[in-house]
């Protein structure tokens, strides 16, 4: 049996974190050189980790699967970055970013962390900024702000469409000087497949060279993870093709404990799935629900087409059902109207997809006031769609875009296995049952700046760890382990792409494990994902050799893992008889159709304990609300 | 959402590694106008691979423009022939029904080929890490409103800092030169303040890293510019330029202290 202690330390909730850096142990500078740390990733959390711990003089070992750290996810986000500056002296502060974040993830993160991110918001800023990061600036100089998913202060900070490049680029640049100056040595182009653990504790990973096929064996004092999240395991997300939850899986499968893997996030304005060859899902900012309108037919299989439909047949079923938040309503309320109406017959022409209308918009600020603020999206709009939004209402469905939950990590990062830390989307600390817009940039920063450079310190001077040879038993036959797999997916030879079963698993996720689910149907998704994984392993088809670049055998190693996943979600989701956040079980709803917490019993984390494929024990971490009290979403 | 679909002849660069000959191979398909060309590609391998046969080897991720991953000749233009666009956000939509489409991987001295459409790009890396960064350790920023910077200046340093990477401008250049590459990140930190206390260093530790890394000069032909999925404009090699000149004399003047 695992053991979970959050280690969480003692005192008020401002004081803790202050606490707890000055009572950590520290390593003596001289000896820093003598400890490798291996980091997979080079996303937001990976980079800034590996630059800042490179800084600090440890030697660090840097793996990503991109031909070039800069590639990571972590480059497509769009909106913005949150901190708890105040600059528009709009009463923002640590505390109200603290409570607001503990509020909007439902009540199922675990306080302290969230505090700790609050108050290391400022931080982050400041070390964009003389990074040389081109923030949005007033005519005045100063930097700029928006309000961003319906909060209540301009706390965002943005790089026109484009924050989570210039963020990355930043940590990039921070990254190469330590590649420079020689500490950090940068692995591309490997894909971690195991992680080694000598005596329980973890001592390193087994990587595969993608451009030959060799496995390699690289053995450190610590190894982090900072790998991304996990919602490819819907086939259609909006995540880049190559996320993958393998590195975080693999882990899991030598003892790490994943927790909540049934919080993931459906954002509300995506476009709508063209057709059968569609590979991904973009997503169209969500600051358009600030001037568009959501509407739907009222009448069901309406083949007509928008500009047909007279006013009085329209639907604004937002509007009519939330009147004070309206089209602002919280990602998951939205996204889950989106559902219903279409599940109903009324999306366009019958299908799944709803309008997002300007019309209102066009007529109070004009076209050109809409292109002001939306220019770029609009552009996008056309591009992909070919259609014009400013003649015809653009078609917005909701796509699978974040995951809450991951492994399970303690106050200082470190999961269950002693020596593994785990980083930015890929843990579960921060989000609890639903994340805020510009939070995660926010956090893969704050995780690889700010806190790993603590704790990891910490580990290394208390635990002093011992290198292990990679020549060593324990290396070598996770090695072993890794070549059987890809020899077992190579034997396979059956009838079936990689894709086709992928496909056919995030068919069973979004209708079963997505927007709203039900015991039966997650009953039914269990069953029907452990036949499906029966049948990747008899029929699935992986052409070409271990031995050379094969993207197919890349591909069909994730989806191995995601068939795997996918059962824990599934059972996650069926487990937690309540509704949070982006968990919305239909048994448990107010009279008035909304999400109905249970915390006298679910107010805990769900921390799975892997025993064998198909089967987990689980562990409960509870969660106390001590300075934000327990209180029900409303959006009425 | 339409059902009508082209049918292309399409003509794809094959090339087992590095070392071995290289040949076009052709494919009939049928794709949605709706369809990105990398979308196609898929189509095309999973073909392909329920045939038992190699997929084309091609590389993408973000699918949205911005990680500068993809990166194809599509009928002779570095990411296709659309101006400011990314090889996938081309969408089938743009060609004709029955027209022969020729997709090649970025040809350039500095990037050898690996296999197919899959070049190595590590090159431009090497540039970054000479160079392309302010040198400070984290915990040691002031705070971030203490220095002002005008609105113009923050967004021609976004303008330049948008590069995303992925090579077109070296694949365009007849010489393989990098420096609208290089330009642009020079740029950023040119117009920044604090670009400046490492100002002409970097310049000159990028602009030697990228000879150093068989990348051309730069001839002013300027065909890097039109490909650029990103608009990054050659106003950004002047500078680079002008810098470089001013970095030159700056440190023959300080060699002449140090002797
Ligand atoms: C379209 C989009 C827009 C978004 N916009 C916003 C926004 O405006 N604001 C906001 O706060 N958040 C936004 N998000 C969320 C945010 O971008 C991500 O949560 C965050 O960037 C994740 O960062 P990360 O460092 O944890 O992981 P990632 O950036 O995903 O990086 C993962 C890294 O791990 C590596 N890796 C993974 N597995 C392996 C392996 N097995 N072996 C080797 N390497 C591996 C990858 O190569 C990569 O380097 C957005 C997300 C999307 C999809
Ligand atoms: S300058 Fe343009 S073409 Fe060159 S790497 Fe950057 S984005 Fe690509
Ligand atoms: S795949 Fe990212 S830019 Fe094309």
């Amino acid at each position: 049996m695992m053991k979970l202690n959050p280690n969480v330390p003692e005192g008020s909730i401002a004081e803790k974190w202050s606490n707890h850096k000055f009572s950590m142990k520290l390593v003596n500078p001289a000896n820093k050189r003598k400890f490798d740390i291996i980091v997979v990733g080079t996303g937001l959390a990976g980079a800034s980790a590996c630059a800042t711990l490179g800084e600090l003089g440890y030697k660090v070992k840097a793996f990503t699967y991109h031909d070039s750290p800069r590639r990571a996810h972590s480059i497509a986000a769009q909106g913005g970055i949150n901190a708890a500056k105040n600059y528009q002296n709009d009463a923002d502060s640590v505390y109200r970013l603290f409570y607001d974040t503990v509020k909007g993830g439902d009540f199922r993160s675990r306080e302290a962390n969230v505090y700790r991110l609050a108050e290391v918001s400022n931080n982050i800023i400041d070390q964009c900024v003389a990074q040389g990061v081109p923030f949005a600036r007033e005519y005045g100089g100063t930097l700029a702000n928006r309000s961003f998913g319906g909060a209540q202060v301009s706390r965002t900070f943005y790089a026109r469409g484009e924050t989570g490049q210039q963020l990355l680029l930043g940590a990039y640049g921070s990254l190469n000087r330590q590649i420079h100056l020689g500490n950090v040595e940068m692995y591309n182009r490997r894909e971690m497949l195991d992680l080694v653990l000598v005596d329980g504790v973890a001592k390193g990973i087994v990587v595969r060279n993608l451009l030959t096929g060799e496995l390699e064996r690289h053995s450190a004092q610590a190894v982090v993870l900072a790998t991304g999240g996990y919602v490819n395991v819907f086939f259609l997300s909006t995540n880049a093709m190559n996320s993958n939850a393998t590195a975080s899986w693999r882990a899991h499968k030598r003892g790490a404990a994943f927790a909540n893997p049934c919080y993931t996030q459906i954002h509300p304005t995506c476009l709508p799935v063209h057709g059968e060859a569609q590979s991904k899902l973009v997503l169209m900012s969500e600051s358009l629900r600030n001037d568009g309108r959501i509407w739907v037919s009222k009448k069901v299989d309406d083949k007509r087409t928008a500009n047909q439909i007279p006013e009085e047949e329209r639907d604004y079923y937002l509007e009519r059902r939330y009147p004070a938040f309206g089209n602002l309503v919280p990602r998951d309320v939205a996204s889950r109207n989106a559902k219903y109406v279409c599940d109903e017959g009324r999306g366009v022409k019958g299908g799944r997809a709803v309008y997002l209308d300007f019309s209102d918009a066009f007529n109070r600020i004009g076209k050109d006031g809409v292109k002001d603020r939306y220019g770029n999206l609009f552009d996008m709009y056309q591009n992909i769609t070919g259609e014009d939004p400013y003649e015809v209402p653009m078609m917005i469905y909701p796509a699978p875009h974040y995951s809450m939950g991951g492994l399970w990590v303690d106050y200082n990062l470190m999961s269950n296995i002693p020596g593994l830390f785990v980083l930015g989307e890929a843990n579960f600390s921060d989000h609890g049952a639903n994340r805020l817009g510009a939070s995660a940039l926010m956090q893969g920063l704050a995780d690889g700046y700010f806190v790993i450079p603590y704790t990891i310190g910490n580990y290394l001077a208390t635990a002093k760890p011992e290198k292990v040879d990679p020549d060593s038993t324990e290396f070598k036959a996770t090695e072993k382990n890794v070549q059987e797999d890809i020899k077992k997916l190579l034997s396979v030879n059956g009838k079936q792409t990689v894709d086709e079963i992928h496909k056919k698993l995030g068919m069973i996720l979004i209708d079963k494990v997505g927007m709203s689910r039900e015991e039966k149907g997650l009953s039914q998704a269990i069953k029907d994902i452990k036949e499906l994984r029966e049948e990747f392993w008899t029929d699935v088809k992986v052409v070409g050799k271990g031995e050379e670049l094969n993207q197919t055998l890349e591909r069909a190693s994730r989806v191995a893992d995601f068939l795997e996943l996918g059962e824990l979600m599934a059972k996650d989701a069926l487990n937690r008889n309540e509704s949070c956040g982006g968990h919305f079980r239909e048994e448990y709803q107010t009279p008035e159709g909304e999400a109905l917490r249970r915390d006298d019993e679910y107010a805990y984390v769900a921390a799975w304990e892997y025993i064998k494929p198909g089967e987990w024990n689980l562990e409960k971490e509870n969660l106390e609300f001590t300075n934000v009290k327990l209180a029900t979403r409303s959006y009425k | 959402m339409s059902d009508n679909h082209l049918t292309l002849k399409l003509k794809i660069w094959r090339q087992e590694n590095r070392n071995a000959k290289g040949y076009f191979e052709e494919f009939n398909q049928k794709v949605s106008p709706e369809s990105s060309i990398l979308e196609m590609l898929d189509e095309v391998n999973n073909l392909l691979e329920a045939q038992g046969k190699t997929p084309i080897a091609f590389e993408s991720d973000c699918r949205e423009g911005i990680c500068g991953t993809c990166g194809l000749v599509v009928g002779g233009r570095p990411h296709g022939p659309l101006s400011k666009t990314a090889t996938c956000q081309l969408h089938m939509r743009n060609f004709k029904d029955h027209e022969t489409l020729y997709i090649e991987p970025f040809r350039a001295a500095a990037f050898p080929i690996i296999k197919d459409l899959i070049v190595d790009r590590s090159g431009l890396d090497k540039i970054q890490q000479a160079g392309g960064y302010t040198s400070f350790n984290t915990g040691s920023a002031p705070d971030a409103n203490a220095v002002l910077i005008s609105k113009e200046k923050a967004d021609l340093a976004l303008d330049a800092a948008e590069c995303i990477g992925c090579g077109a401008c070296v694949a365009a250049c007849k010489n393989s030169s990098a420096v609208l590459f290089v330009g642009a990140k020079v740029s950023q930190f040119a117009l920044l303040p604090q670009g400046q206390p490492e100002r002409y260093e970097r310049v000159e530790a990028m602009v030697k890293a990228m000879d150093d890394n068989f990348f051309g000069s730069c001839t002013n032909t300027y065909a890097c510019e039109a490909e650029c999925p990103q608009g990054i404009s050659v106003s950004n090699i002047a500078r680079l330029n002008s810098d470089y000149l001013k970095a030159n004399l700056v440190s023959s003047v300080t060699h002449q202290d140090v002797k």
